[in-house]
């Protein structure tokens, strides 16, 4: 059980809890992610990077976007409720050295678990370049965070409304065009931003990371629902990942199977608020 | 088909036993092995296959009284020399002939933990009830004395005249002892550790404890509050549970020992890596490892539709990949969640799977089709990634192999297209790499499995391990038998540590 210290809603469907779990705060890496659950008995299991983690507090932040039933139950719990399941450090962690010039890429909420990461790559002597963007300017999250690690910082919106009209993978090819090209990329955001940017830095061969968020049920390499073709090989991703060499990902798989439960999860969904306004009306 | 209801066989028995309880102590061999069989009351095919509820319903007293007076109280105990953890069977058998039950019960307990849940889900016919004489007597394995369904009635008649007693935990001696998985081996350890007066913590990844008992073993075969209540005879006893707490990660293994201060450690961690097949089209959208499916189901409580938040793949033709009791369940579970066709692909025939003989005959009952001599080659997808098919192999037996049973053996050009929409893998499981990869200093065999000496200690001193780590996908008792022998040597250990302590006091 985890009492929520802190909440704070970051833009419309967006959140940031900071989560009581003092061993999982001490254990942690950049990179590695928990699993909760809103209900003990017939919740679901929701992977979530970890975003931050503060040892003194026993503290570990997350962010999320309301999607589907379970995220929209968690955005309704407030800070001195308690989360019932909670788990983790799970995954690998990042490998962090001084690799030279790293491109750090962040789509709409992918921006939250990429922001350790750049910080632990800057720490470590990295040229941190970074890139974040989303749909529009509403959904652009942590943005003076990023800023203040970055040694370059460029701002992207789809529609224009904020920074530069464009998508990610249009900056990325130009920082890749520069000589020197740059050492890595890291990417971590929607799978099909992901699978972009890997196309985008692949004719350089520029090494480009991404961070896949699966389907998972355990999280412990136990049931094989999160596996992804990489190469020519099954990986799971709780336990090999969560990170990959973008380049050898299969995407089009991978969101496919993301998709798995799509139209029940819709008609769950549907019917959760539909009984959502129904509860209200009778109030 | 006949099936015989409850009522039916209980009213049978009450009719039948008149005449047996007269010359209880004085009949010949022959003429108890002449005392018809008791057959097992189940729920109705046809109405279980829409349910969760368990399917073999217990023997009435009348009905375990008959059962055990067909036992010949032979000298030399085939059953129990097959016995893996050598309960003392005619002994418990004859209490159980006489009415008595609390001291079967007794009889059970001084070899056996679980006997609850080892009655139901025991291979009874590959191990006590193989060689027993009646069976012998009669020529049929099927007619031996039903062992399993006696243990389980003990159990359950304990359980529901609330004779459980909370076993006598000794004095506290301040050792602290460690078990990481709250499967069936953790689950022996901490009990036995606890009796001995060590404070007892089980660390649980999951949010539910039990391990397999509880996420992989359906419902049907093992209703929850059977193991419910095991755990709350441990709580009872003072064992402490930590549950969401995945020992290599939430903290490493070598810190429980260096410091928290736990002076012993067992690790039972289960099998629990599902094995895939390596052919064409296995990551579709519709292809799960029985774990996966399972998992879903059980733990996750997706059975429940409406209530539970965790969704399961709704499928009309279902292909089980598989012949051990693993792949019984999921087919049984995919039945009871609407498919209208479930396969049972195997690749030998149905004598060497390694299921239950009861599981495979409720199977069939529930109207689950088998494939032998059968097995996938690949698998095929629609346009949009889904499973629309299985392209299958025909085999035949050939020259036995290593493990003496016939080799399947491809038959060339024999391929052919199973239509369905969903395929089940549940052809076994590996070893759960996560603590051998977070402790390097734990010798592991090439499959991953920890490596241990006969006090199930392994490379690594205060460290034991046993239950499906050790032997790979094995089975309940194995893993209790193991967790026994491991709290043993842990009490042991434990105990001359506070000798020595005192010694040097004096
Ligand atoms: C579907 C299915 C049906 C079966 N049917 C039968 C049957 O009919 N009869 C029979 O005898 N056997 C059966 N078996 C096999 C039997 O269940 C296993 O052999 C037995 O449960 C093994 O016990 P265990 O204690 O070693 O491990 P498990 O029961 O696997 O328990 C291990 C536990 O450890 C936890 N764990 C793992 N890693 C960690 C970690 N790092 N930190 C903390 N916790 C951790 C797991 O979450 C799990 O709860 C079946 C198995 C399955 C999957
Ligand atoms: S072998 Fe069969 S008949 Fe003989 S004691 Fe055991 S259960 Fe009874
Ligand atoms: S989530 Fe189950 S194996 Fe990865």
């Amino acid at each position: 059980m985890s009492k929520i210290l802190f909440k704070k809603q970051l833009s419309k469907d967006v959140y940031l809890m900071k989560l009581h779990a003092p061993l999982i705060a001490e254990e942690r890496s950049a990179g590695q992610f928990i699993i909760l659950q809103v209900d003990d008995d017939y919740g679901e299991r929701i992977p979530l990077t970890i975003a931050d983690a503060n040892v003194d507090e026993g503290s570990v932040t997350i962010i999320f976007q309301v999607v589907g039933k379970s995220t929209h139950k968690l955005s309704l719990l407030n800070e001195g409720d308690n989360v019932p399941t909670l788990v983790g450090p799970l995954g690998k962690p990042t490998h962090i050295e001084n690799f030279g010039t790293v491109v750090c890429v962040g789509g709409g909420i992918g921006v939250a678990p990429l922001h350790p990461i750049a910080q632990a790559l800057k720490k470590a002597g990295n040229h941190v370049i970074t890139i974040i963007g989303a749909r529009t300017k509403e959904l652009i999250i942590l943005e003076d965070e990023m800023k203040s690690i970055a040694d370059e910082f460029i701002l992207c919106t789809d529609d224009g409304s904020y920074g530069r009209k464009a998508l990610v993978t249009e900056p990325l090819k130009e920082i890749c065009e520069r000589n020197p090209k740059p050492n890595m990329v890291i990417a971590i955001g929607p799978p099909i931003m992901m699978k972009f940017c890997s196309e985008t830095t692949r004719p350089y061969g520029v090494f480009t990371q991404v961070s896949l968020n699966t389907i998972m049920v355990d999280g412990t390499g136990m049931c094989g629902g999160c596996r992804v073709n990489v190469g020519n090989e099954v990986k799971f991703v709780c336990v090999d990942g969560p990170e990959f060499d973008g380049h050898k990902v299969d995407f089009d798989n991978m969101m496919a199977r993301l998709n798995s439960y799509k139209e029940i999860e819709k008609e769950l969904h549907t019917c959760y608020l539909e009984s959502l306004i129904q509860s209200k009306e009778s109030k | 088909m006949d099936h015989k209801t409850s009522e039916q066989l209980a009213e049978e028995a009450k009719q039948l036993i008149v005449e047996y309880i007269s010359k209880i102590d004085d009949m010949k061999p022959k003429e108890r092995t002449h005392i018809p069989a008791q057959e097992m009351p189940s729920q109705d095919p046809l109405e279980r296959i829409h349910n969760l509820d368990e399917v073999a319903l217990g023997y009435t007293v009348e009905q375990a009284r008959i059962e055990a007076m067909r036992c010949l109280q032979c000298v030399k105990k085939t059953c129990v020399d097959d016995c893996p953890v050598k309960i003392d069977i005619p002994r418990f058998i004859n209490h159980i002939a006489h009415s008595e039950f609390e001291n079967a019960a007794a009889v059970i307990k001084e070899a056996s933990l679980l006997p609850a849940i080892c009655g139901r889900v025991c291979p009874q016919e590959v191990q006590c009830q193989q060689n027993c004489t009646v069976g012998k007597a009669l020529k049929d394995v099927d007619k031996a004395v039903a062992i399993g369904r006696l243990e389980r009635f003990i159990a359950d008649w304990e359980r529901a005249t609330g004779k459980i007693s909370i076993p006598e935990v000794k004095p506290e001696t301040g050792k602290k002892v460690a078990v990481v998985g709250s499967g069936p081996a953790g689950l022996v350890v901490a009990a036995d550790c606890k009796r001995e007066g060590h404070h007892v913590t089980v660390f649980e990844a999951f949010h539910k404890l039990g391990g397999v008992l509880r996420y992989g073993i359906p419902e049907f075969r093992l209703p929850n509050n059977i193991i419910d209540k095991e755990i709350e005879t441990l709580s009872a006893m003072g064992v402490e549970f930590k549950t969401n707490f995945v020992v290599g990660k939430t903290r490493k293994l070598m810190d429980l020992i260096n410091k928290d201060g736990y002076n012993a450690v067992f690790i039972g961690t289960g099998a629990g890596l599902p094995l895939f097949m390596n052919i064409e089209g296995e990551n579709l959208v519709g292809v799960f490892s029985a774990n996966e499916y399972l998992t879903r189901a059980n733990l996750m409580r997706a059975f429940e539709k409406g209530k539970a938040d965790t969704p399961i793949y709704p499928s009309k033709n279902v292909a089980v990949l598989g012949g051990g009791n693993v792949a019984m369940d999921s087919a049984r579970m995919a039945k009871r969640l609407g498919a209208e066709n479930v396969y049972v692909v195997y690749r030998r025939t149905e004598v060497e799977m390694p299921a239950r003989k009861e599981e495979v005959a409720h199977a069939k009952e529930e109207g689950i089709e088998f494939y032998f001599l059968q097995n996938a080659k690949r698998i095929l997808g629609n346009e949009k990634g889904k499973v629309r098919a299985m392209e299958c192999l025909r085999y035949e037996l050939g020259e036995p192999d290593n493990s003496g049973r016939r080799r399947p053996v491809v038959i060339s050009n024999s391929e052919f297209i199973l239509e369905v929409d969903t395929v089940i893998v549940a052809i076994g499981n590996s070893s759960n790499p996560l603590i051998s990869q977070t402790t390097p200093e734990i010798n592991v065999n090439k499959w991953g499995n920890i490596l241990v000496d006969e006090t199930q200690k392994t490379s690594v001193d205060k460290i034991f391990a046993g239950g499906d780590i050790v032997l790979g996908a094995a089975t309940v008792i194995l893993a209790m038998g193991e967790g026994r022998r491991a709290a043993a040597a842990i009490n042991k250990m434990l105990t001359e540590e506070i000798e020595k302590a005192k010694a040097a006091l004096n």
